[in-house]
Parts: structure tokens; C-alpha cells; sequence
């Protein structure tokens, strides 16, 4: 059975055909791509990814108006039915405007776009995307946003914490993220956020293969399920 | 009709846009602020069959987020 990925492509999305590249290098099929406006996902999709970028120019909020395009619904259901569904940067926006993730993506402290790869500690290798990594271990990652300061109020973050839903954190401040917060996990544990782009760290020619791992562990996790 | 929707961030949230802005506003020699909040300011013009209950569903649906801004709708008569 060949692994069926999917990546959605908003108007403004720039890292979609570096998430299809990455799938594509890792599962050894072509990702399906898939467009905004479609109406419907392709059926029996293992995996879905929400690609970076600036949909809609990010108008009224980051991720606000990509949340309520037409094949978000059909994201949400495919998440609710249990698909794995990874939100990277403006993926990480959409998830949380279309309440698919808790909290809010807000400005940077700094105000300013911030472009450099960044330590991050794996908090939680137990998740299907983060099962070949280590607990604890700190890997390289780039991020490029203006838009990264993750807030939640003190409840959410409380319950994220506990529930061990915080999937990656900065190893240092980066963008003034409430807990350093990095990457988050949905309740059943199948829709991950993250703002850092693991899609643009999958070999070493591009300055890390940390990457790498985590569609590896979602790759893996479908072949053993 | 016209529709005035206010939104701004909940208190408690930190706003670095608010705080540049107060920061650019010392360096032009303004004192006495004590502390700058920014918002947005989003005009519709609506059918007078548009309920109040609409206008709300709006805000919820799509114009705020209510994890971080809250809202105030104003009709404003023509």
C-alpha cells in the first residue's frame, strides 16, 4: 500500500512544493496536491500537510481567512476521522483560526520577521510525528516568520502542558511565545503545528536533516497502524 | 446601514504593535502616555434586515478571535 499524502495550496502559500518535495523524499510517492478551493480532499489520504506562507496575504489575521475556504471543512472531517494533518508556520495559523489547534498565533515581541534556524527541545516523542526522536533532544530547524508569538490563556496552556500536547519548544526566547512554546498537539494527538519548517531541513545540503525525522515518524507510524 | 466593529486585543494580552507604537511616540518627545493598546476598525455596510444576532455571528465566525480580541458592534444611523 503506497502512502497517500496531500498538500493544500492556498492563494499566497510559498512552501507547498517544499512540503511536497519532503513527503515525496520520505514516503517515496508523489504528494497530492490539492487546491484551497476544491471542495473535497482526495479519499483514503494518509497524511495531510498545510504548507507555510501568507494566504490571503494575511489579511485580517494570519491564517484567518484560509480557515474558512472551502476544503478546510473537509481538512476538519478528515482530522476528526483521525488522518494526521501538520500545519507548518501560516499551516500552524490556519489549524489554530479554524480552531483545529488551541491558541493564537500573535506578532512577534520583537515586531520584527525573523528568518535563522533555531534550537528546539522535543518535548514529546511519543506523537506519531515525533516517534524517531528522542525525548529531550535538541534538534536544528529554520524559522522564517513575523507571526510566531504563540499565545493561550493560562487554562489551555495548563492543559497543554499536562496532557503533554507541547510537542516542540525554542531552546531559547525566539519570539516571545508564551513557554517557548513551538509546536502543539491537538487532544487525540494526530494535528500538529509548529511554526519551525521541518520540510526545509530533510538533508544535510540544506544546513540540517533534522527535519527529516519527523516525516519519517509519520511515514512510519502509517506503515506499522 | 452602517456598521462600525471595534476590535481590540483582550487585556492581559500583550501587544508588541501597542508597544512600538508608544515606544515611537516618547522619541517624538510625547510624554504623559502611560500605555498604548492597537486595534482594528472594520466598516460594513449592511442591509437593515441584518440582525443584531448576525452582526454577532460575524464577529464570532471570522472578524475577531476570540482567543486573544473582544469585540463591540455599533450601528451608526445614516
Amino acid at each position: 500500500m503506497s502512502f497517500r499524502g496531500a498538500v493544500v495550496t492556498f492563494p499566497g502559500s510559498n512552501c507547498d512544493r517544499d512540503m511536497a518535495v519532503a513527503l515525496e523524499a520520505v514516503s517515496g510517492t508523489p504528494a497530492i496536491r490539492v487546491w484551497h478551493g476544491d471542495a473535497e480532499l482526495p479519499e483514503r489520504l494518509d497524511f495531510i500537510a498545510l504548507p507555510g506562507g501568507f494566504s490571503y496575504g494575511d489579511y485580517l489575521r494570519a491564517g484567518a481567512m484560509a480557515a474558512k475556504s472551502p476544503i478546510m471543512r473537509s481538512v476538519a472531517a478528515a482530522a476528526e476521522r483521525g488522518v494526521p494533518v501538520l500545519g507548518v508556520c501560516n499551516g500552524f495559523q490556519v489549524l489554530t483560526e479554524a480552531c483545529l489547534l488551541p491558541g493564537a498565533l500573535m506578532r512577534n515581541a520583537s515586531q520584527l520577521f525573523i528568518c535563522r534556524t533555531v534550537p528546539l527541545t522535543v518535548e514529546n516523542s511519543q506523537s506519531l510525528f515525533t516517534a524517531a526522536y528522542e525525548q529531550g533532544q535538541v534538534v536544528r530547524i529554520p524559522i522564517a516568520h513575523a507571526d510566531g508569538n504563540y499565545f493561550a490563556d493560562e487554562d489551555t496552556l495548563a492543559r497543554l502542558e499536562g496532557e503533554g500536547r507541547v510537542a516542540f519548544r525554542y531552546a531559547e526566547p525566539v519570539n516571545g511565545s508564551l513557554h517557548d512554546i513551538a509546536g502543539v498537539l491537538n487532544e487525540a494527538g494526530n494535528v500538529l503545528g509548529m511554526m519551525p519548517h521541518p520540510e526545509r531541513a530533510i538533508e544535510d545540503a540544506l544546513g540540517s536533516s533534522d527535519g527529516r525525522a519527523l516525516f519519517e515518524s509519520a511515514v512510519k507510524s502509517l506503515v506499522e497502524a | 446601514m452602517k456598521v462600525r466593529i471595534s476590535i481590540s486585543l483582550k487585556p492581559g494580552v500583550l501587544d508588541p504593535q501597542g508597544r512600538a507604537i508608544h515606544h515611537a511616540l516618547e522619541g517624538l518627545g510625547f510624554s504623559g502616555i502611560e500605555d498604548v493598546r492597537a486595534g482594528r476598525l472594520i466598516e460594513l455596510e449592511v442591509a437593515d434586515s441584518v440582525t443584531d444576532e448576525q452582526l454577532d455571528e460575524m464577529c464570532r465566525k471570522l472578524l475577531a478571535n476570540l482567543v486573544i480580541e473582544n469585540y463591540s458592534i455599533q450601528r451608526i444611523a445614516p
